[in-house]
């Protein structure tokens, strides 16, 4: 592999799922309801009906353009791409070409691998309706039109990418970046990711600024995976290697594969020759809209704190440390989790602890989301008040939060039905002490002798008060008995 | 007593006062409608039970009129005069229809056109061709050839159309009435099967220029379903109409309309181009400024391939939904792709088909630049030149077309190149959305000739204006054909 390196590109397409309806049509945009059932004449291309262009849409657009930090604009134009297919009830998609320009050209984004930062140019941009989806049985194949119509920004990055770890990197940041920024819940399992691939190699020597070394480009369709992604980069960059090393590679043509999950393979789907004509042009029913600067301006204002500037707050306001503020910022929905624990009071440092471990540990088990979690914040902060005010010992906390995640019930009601508090009373565990000391006449005298044995009087108050001993009081008062 | 064959107002008055009643009108016009078929086949349905609406302030409520079959219209056969629609019955209603029933406007009719919009005769329908009521033998030119047909015979006051090259000016023309296109967006597109949408307008025709003010200021307003539709609030059309025009200024176009430009005229393109250089003179004893001006031939020349162009593009994206899946009879086949090859094999006329074909050629990657861009900047530039003329001028007046309608049977009509640019001129109108109208200007061999008026864009008041005034004059207000053959 050194001999050669990898250039890769990516076409990341993401749903945007936080607008109220679709891109053109008035229809509900919501992912959840029963197939067929959010659509509007258009949705289905019944004759006379127009595309209507949703403006928080557009702004939700131009604000992931910015953040990329791509050009906008003069004017927002769409366009329409040609093609038949049964989830494409128009025979075109509304969409964006390269000319006229779409919500943003020639960005860049740096992003971290591991704990390298590394930059990506952005080509472009644009924003455009997804198509109906479509579930294949064994002999039929059934359409929900619900999705016709979603609307959904295409980002096409150069090919600056050199791993399949830089690549999901990337696509892990810009996750964030959506769910941050409020434009999508960009979850792949609910369809809303969708990726291209491009790989080529070229002989590692050579520069790679030079188009004229590039290797013949390679693309792969409908990746849906982040997973998936990487085996497909794998796969490619190996097979390719081969075919070099077997010198095969300059008969290989231009062309597109598709990645097949069940073997992680690609599998050849047409030469370039082949490649669809879409005839463009511009689509004449929505006229073209000239950008008011103020507008950007505002949507620049507007674009929610992302995952770094959380982490950093987490780090440096609420003394997280740096390991946990990086895990709890990785997804949105548990960043504002831990948030919302923290504005009830509870001490942040603890929150994250015990989010990291044992609340993302269930969640990863169960297969579950932080929205489906059965603890709520509140919950979660009552818990931890009752450590921090030593109600119950950490160690009775793990296993009450354990309990209270598998069973579903509060976990401060559970402390309580198990009897679990704490002895914290200063003349009742002096009383549980002295007895200890007085059924214990022979090691006391060792003590005196030994004081390591004071350990061995540790475990003795707490096993007679079954655990729920204060330990810090208990070492104290038991300290101050035998030393009499 | 009929009252079908009068203007809306008079009909409006005879029902205020009690004369006859919007059930007797629609009997009148189903019976009229019933003979007109008959006759001409200017119907693809007639609503035999139309139901009378209540008489009110609106001077449309309780009239009949009829809608061309490419608006959509709940719960009533829409076919666009096409096979692939042959049973459409649509759930919702076009805008521009749901505007005239607010107005108390009552269908009789949904009428005949080319297929789609798609051809300039009249004869293309799934319904059959569509005979001209002056004379069977000839068409009405198209596409709203039922229409203009229904409209000249009498059967109501007013019937809508659509326009995407001349698709309404042309048939009031050879019908010897009015058809009035206003200005791109002023009336909604929602509900209107689209031809070529950067070129379809809504629009009207009517016998007398006061009914299509009326008509088109029932059907315009902005609509949240067409992004392209404006806000005309404030444009009153009917109102408009005071009939002075002292200090108007008008030009023709001297490369259409002199006859020195056609070195093979026959005796009718001469005794078209004389009676509206006559009718050019009675313009100008009302006060009216006409001048004349020259427009680069070449320019001229190439009018009909830039429509063809870019219509033929349009249009194959348009109708793309036409698959045979969610509407329309479903093909046969073994698989997608099979089913909606027969159904748009068998469905569409040989004359769409071929009008894919050009519309592909011409957005392919290797064409697009040569033929799509370059019609599209042809089409600027020609839009352009009227902008320029409209600094100057408050409207362009030409003669429609080089002289009556045709004949049906088409080997009879000498074919003249010369007079393409005669013919297509009216498809400026839609190149730059400008409001267009068309009224009769005489006759030639017993058979009506017209006249066009285009201006500027959102300046409908006044082509309309000067329009009225030109009428009232010419003598030719509320015709009714008189049927021969």
């Amino acid at each position: 592999m050194d001999q050669y390196k990898a250039l890769i590109g990516l076409e990341m397409h993401c749903e945007i799922s936080k607008t109220n309806t679709k891109v053109f049509s008035s229809a509900k945009n919501s992912y959840e309801d029963t197939p067929n059932t959010n659509i509007r004449p258009v949705d289905m291309a019944f004759p006379g009906t127009l595309p209507v262009v949703n403006k928080e849409a557009v702004r939700k657009a131009l604000m992931a353009s910015i953040i990329l930090n791509c050009k906008q604009p003069e004017y927002i134009y769409f366009e329409r791409k040609n093609y038949y297919y049964p989830d494409l009830p128009k025979g075109f998609q509304i969409t964006q070409e390269t000319k006229p320009a779409p919500v943003g050209i020639y960005g860049e984004l740096t992003y971290e691998v591991g704990e390298e930062t590394k930059t990506i140019r952005v080509n472009n941009i644009h924003l455009e309706e997804d198509a109906a989806s479509s579930t294949h049985h064994e002999d039929t194949t059934t359409i929900n039109y619900n999705r016709a119509g979603v609307p959904l920004l295409e980002l096409v990055t150069e090919p600056d990418f050199h791993s399949a770890e830089e690549a999901v990197s990337f696509l892990e940041t810009m996750r964030s970046i959506y769910q941050y920024a409020n434009i999508s819940e960009a979850d792949s399992k609910k369809g809303q990711i969708r990726c291209d691939v491009n790989v080529s190699i070229m002989d590692a020597s050579l520069d790679e600024k030079d188009p004229k070394n590039w290797g013949t480009k390679i693309e792969i369709k409908n990746v849906n995976s982040f997973g998936g992604v990487r085996d497909a980069i794998n796969y490619e960059i190996k097979r390719q290697i081969e075919l070099k090393e077997d010198g095969k590679y300059d008969e290989m043509e231009q062309q597109t594969r598709r990645f097949d999950e069940e073997t992680g393979t690609t599998i050849y789907m047409r030469s370039k020759v082949d490649a669809i004509d879409y005839k463009y042009f511009v689509e004449p029913n929505i006229p073209k809209f000239k950008l008011d600067p103020k507008w950007l301006e505002e949507i620049k204002a507007t674009i929610p704190p992302l995952a770094t500037e959380r982490r950093d707050k987490y780090i440096n306001e609420l003394g997280v440390s740096p390991r946990d503020a990086k895990i709890i910022v990785k997804e949105k929905p548990l960043a504002d989790y831990f948030e919302e624990t923290v504005s009830l009071g509870a001490n942040p440092q603890s929150a994250a602890n015990w989010i990291n471990s044992i609340i993302l540990g269930h969640l990863n088990k169960m297969e579950k989301t932080i929205e489906e979690l059965f603890l709520t914040p509140k919950m979660l902060k009552g818990l931890i008040d009752l450590v921090e005010s030593s109600k119950i010992s950490g160690k009775q906390a793990k296993e009450v939060l354990t309990k209270s995640l598998e069973e579903e019930k509060d976990p401060v009601k559970l402390v309580s039905e198990l009897g679990m508090s704490q002895i914290t009373d200063e003349a009742e565990l002096t009383k549980i002490i002295k007895e200890v000391i007085e059924e214990n006449p022979t090691q006391l005298e060792s003590y005196k002798k030994n004081p390591k044995l004071f350990d061995y009087f540790v475990g003795q108050v707490m096993k007679k008060t079954r655990g729920k001993a204060n330990p810090a009081l208990s070492a104290k008062i038991l300290k101050e008995e035998l030393d009499k | 007593m009929e009252y079908m064959n009068k203007s809306i107002e008079e009909i409006h008055e005879a029902l205020k006062k009690g004369e006859v009643t919007s059930k007797e009108l629609i009997q009148e016009s189903l019976k009229k409608s019933h003979e007109l078929q008959e006759k001409c086949n200017a119907f693809v349905t007639i609503l035999d039970d139309a139901k009378e609406q209540i008489v009110t302030e609106e001077v449309l409520s309780g009239i009949p009129y009829g809608i061309k079959d490419n608006y959509s219209t709940k719960g009533i056969l829409s076919t666009g005069s096409s096979n692939t629609l042959k049973d459409y019955v649509p759930f919702f209603t076009a805008t521009a229809i749901e505007n005239l029933e607010k107005h108390g406007a009552v269908a009789v009719g949904k009428t005949v056109m080319d297929e789609f919009g798609m051809g300039g005769t009249g004869t293309t329908g799934h319904t059959g061709i569509v005979k001209n009521p002056w004379d069977t033998t000839r068409m009405c030119a198209g596409s709203s050839a039922g229409s203009a047909a229904a409209v000249a015979a009498g059967v109501f006051p007013y019937a809508t159309g659509s326009d995407t090259g001349d698709s309404i000016r042309k048939p009031a023309a050879y019908c010897g009435i009015v058809g009035y296109k206003p200005t791109y967006g002023m009336i909604s597109r929602y509900g209107l099967f689209p031809f070529a949408s950067s070129l379809d307008h809504c629009g009207a025709l009517t016998r007398n220029v006061k009914d299509a003010a009326i008509v088109v200021d029932a059907m315009k307003g902005k609509d949240k379903y067409d992004m392209t539709s404006w806000d005309s609030a404030y444009i009153h059309l009917a109102e408009s109409l005071t009939g002075e025009v002292k200090g108007k200024k008008l030009c023709y176009i001297k490369e259409l309309c002199n006859i020195e430009n056609y070195p093979n005229a026959s005796t009718t393109l001469k005794e078209h181009l004389e009676n509206f250089a006559n009718t050019l003179e009675k313009v100008k004893s009302l006060g009216i400024e006409v001048e004349e001006v020259s427009v680069d031939k070449t320019l001229l020349n190439a009018l009909a391939s830039v429509y063809v162009v870019i219509s033929c593009a349009e249009a194959t994206s348009n109708m793309s939904n036409l698959t045979g899946f969610i509407f329309g009879p479903r093909g046969e086949g073994e698989n997608y792709i099979d089913m909606m090859k027969d159904y748009r094999t068998k469905n569409f006329s040989p004359l769409i088909k071929r009008r894919f074909v050009i519309g592909s050629y011409v957005l392919q990657k290797e064409n697009k630049d040569r033929y799509f861009h370059n019609a599209q900047r042809v089409r600027r530039l020609l839009v352009d030149t009227w902008n320029k003329l409209f600094e100057k001028y408050d409207a362009v007046i030409l003669p429609v077309g080089s002289g009556p309608a045709k004949h049906l049977d088409g080997s009879i009509d000498i074919l003249d190149k010369d007079t393409a640019p005669l013919e297509e001129h009216l498809q400026v109108g839609n190149f730059g959305g400008f409001p267009s109208i068309t009224i009769p200007d005489g006759f030639i061999d017993g058979l009506p000739v017209a006249l066009n008026l285009t201006g500027a864009c959102y300046d409908d008041a006044n082509v309309l204006n000067i329009a009225y005034a030109i009428e009232n004059i010419l003598g030719y207000k509320n015709q009714i054909s008189k049927g021969g053959k």
